[in-house]
């Protein structure tokens, strides 16, 4: 038999029951359009994420105290002794310059306004390495620094909310859980980060924070050194470099590390995997509202194959083959799961397309990505479904014998 | 002779299992008929009659004894070849017309044809056996469109349209009243006289046997003597 006609034949009794047809059609949209969307929801997560993360340049290196694979004892905190250490040129030719940060939340008031904000105490080279730019004024410089001074840097959103402006904010003054700071420049906005809004954030010298805003047990303690390196090339040499420098200085010359250093690529790795993880596990979720569609499309077939009985002998009567019968129903379920699928394909992208939406409009700009590698897997997926529940239908329907079915009321 | 011999049945016997009772059908029945005769197959119910009409159409295999049709013997074939041998060889016309209501007259037609693999002029042949039945009118019809009689035509339209060695009719005048009956068997008979082809009709209806040329006498499975 030909196989276009076959398949025009099975989509006139497919239409010759429109309801039935439909439902069962919809229970594979449903299926393959959550697949679809939590795919491209997943991908746009990770792309997302791996962008962040290539913002903060390839030449970065972030140091913490602590280690995050193995148990270590009593892990020494970083101190600003490291960060000089570091720093220095001789002992590390492949750094450029350290930061040291150290990092706390503050409520900052001015004009009868307060906002909660994080505060983060670090250097001048810090503004460098986070490529900021400035709506007007300065960054933190030096002199800052060695004077203690009470001197700011603010983000747009902290001069939204305290100012309703971003301009002539410069020598202003704003207080940081009560003690006077004068504002020194405003940041250009970076919009929502993966760490964060870094929009919502001030800056002060690293010591006026250690004394005053932000108390560690620890003298001189730091919560995090920026490290930037020479060249994107020389990060796995300054790698060593820093990490041998801290050894020396900790006393873990052998056994486990009692810091971390992180570079971009590590963050990469981690994010791409964790987001994979991700997307496995939505799309498998999904895939089960395919295979409860798939079930539907089983039973429908049941049905209709009882159904059609009479038909089923008629036909064999006329010369019809267990083949022609077989594959007459397999057409069918597979005319069933592959409308579901391009419909679905369709549904997922204008599911994908308004999470987009939403998360745009909630100021966390996020593309949803549908790959044709998602649109092949989809399809070739349904299609396969509906062979494989199918099977089973249009094997009774093939096997039936011809004297019974004929007599089958 | 024995070429133009299309069906030499010998002591041909079927058995059913019933639980656990053996129930034999047919217990030993023995035929011959020849090309271009009318042989009405006549029997009360349970005499064996459809399980005869079922296996001399290859529907069903005889549990014993020999088939011969239209010089192919049948009782060792698998099913697909079976399938194949109705296809060819034998044209069916139910009691009930068994029509796909979904498709149109012509459609209907050309199904047997569909089956039987690569057929070129296949809707131009399906237009000749509905012309030939009389229905050269209603081709675009479907089976719900069109009165008892008729889709009868149609049912008889599609049993000839593989040119096969025999129509097996099954009661084709049961469903239909005695006028429009009497019509249907008048187009079998005319189609046997022009066309000589074999016709095997099953029923009960003794008004229908008397056109035939031979009766069949079925009692309990055997073929009664008269």
């Amino acid at each position: 038999m030909n196989i276009g006609q076959s398949i025009l034949e099975a989509l006139e009794t497919l239409n010759g029951n429109k309801l039935r047809s439909g439902l069962t059609i919809l229970g594979i949209v449903i299926g393959v359009g959550a697949v679809i969307a939590m795919l491209a929801i997943g991908q746009g997560a990770q792309d997302t994420i791996t962008g962040a993360i290539s913002g903060i340049g390839t030449n970065l290196l972030f140091v913490s105290s602590g280690n995050y694979l193995q148990e270590v004892r009593n892990p020494k905190p970083l101190t600003l002794g490291d960060a000089q250490a570091i720093g220095d040129q001789f002992a590390a030719p492949d750094v450029l310059a350290v930061a040291p940060i150290i990092q706390g939340r503050a409520d900052v008031t001015a004009s009868g306004q307060t906002m909660s904000v994080s505060v983060t105490g670090t250097t001048p080279q810090y503004f460098v390495m986070q490529n900021y730019s400035l709506i007007e004024g300065d960054f933190l410089t030096q002199d800052n620094l060695q004077g203690n001074a009470s001197a700011v840097v603010i983000g747009p959103g902290v001069a939204d909310k305290l100012f309703g402006r971003r301009n002539g904010i410069v020598g202003e003054s704003i207080r940081i859980n009560g003690q006077p700071f004068r504002i020194v420049g405003i940041l250009q906005s970076k919009g929502g980060g993966t760490f964060g809004s870094q929009d919502n954030q001030v800056i002060v010298p690293f010591t006026t924070a250690q004394t005053r805003l932000i108390h560690r047990s620890v003298m001189n303690e730091v919560d995090q050194l920026y490290v930037q390196v020479i060249s994107a090339q020389a990060v796995p040499l300054a790698t060593d470099e820093v990490k041998q420098i801290l050894r020396q200085r900790h006393r873990t010359p052998v056994g486990v590390d009692d810091f971390t250093v992180f570079s971009q690529a590590d963050f990469l790795s981690i994010a791409t995997t964790v987001t994979g993880v991700f997307t496995i596990f939505l799309g498998g979720i999904a895939g089960i509202s395919l295979l409860v569609g798939g079930i539907g499309i089983m039973n429908i077939m049941l049905v209709s194959v009882t159904e059609r009985t009479r038909e089923i002998g008629l036909r064999k009567a006329l010369g019809a083959r267990k083949r022609d019968i077989l594959i007459q129903f397999l057409i069918e379920s597979s005319m069933l799961s592959l409308i579901g699928g391009m419909i679905g394909i369709l549904l997922g992208w204008l599911l994908g397309f308004i999470v987009g939406r939403i998360a745009a409009a909630s100021g966390n700009p996020f593309n949803p990505a549908i790959s044709l590698n998602a649109i092949l897997l989809a399809t070739l997926f349904s299609a396969a479904v509906g062979l494989f529940f199918g099977i089973y239908p249009a094997n009774r329907a093939a096997g039936l014998e011809p004297v019974e079915a004929l007599r089958y009321e | 002779m024995a070429k133009d011999l299309v069906i030499h049945a010998e002591d041909l016997k079927k058995v059913y299992q019933m639980g656990q009772v053996e129930v034999h059908a047919l217990a030993g029945v023995s035929c011959n008929i020849q090309r271009g005769e009318v042989v009405a197959i006549m029997g009360p119910s349970g005499s064996g009659k459809s399980t005869l009409m079922n296996i001399l159409g290859c529907l069903d295999l005889p549990s014993s004894g020999k088939y011969v049709l239209d010089g192919e013997p049948v009782e060792t074939l698998s099913d697909d070849q079976l399938a194949d041998i109705r296809n060819r060889k034998v044209g069916f016309i139910f009691q009930s017309f068994n029509l796909l209501s979904r498709t149109t007259a012509l459609a209907n037609v050309e199904l047997p044809l569909r089956y039987a693999g690569k057929v070129p002029d296949r809707r131009e042949r399906a237009r000749g056996a509905l012309e030939s039945v009389g229905l050269g009118d209603r081709m675009t019809h479907r089976p719900t469109e069109l009165s008892g009689g008729q889709q009868q035509r149609v049912a008889i339209a599609r049993a000839l349209v593989n040119n096969p060695a025999i129509i097996m009719a099954d009661e084709p005048t049961g469903n239909l009243d005695s006028k429009v009956g009497k019509e249907i068997l008048e187009l079998l008979l005319t189609l046997n006289r022009d066309n000589g082809t074999t016709l095997i009709i099953v029923t009960h209806d003794q008004a229908i046997a008397t056109h035939a040329q031979r009766i069949i006498h079925l009692r309990d499975g055997l073929v009664e003597e008269k």
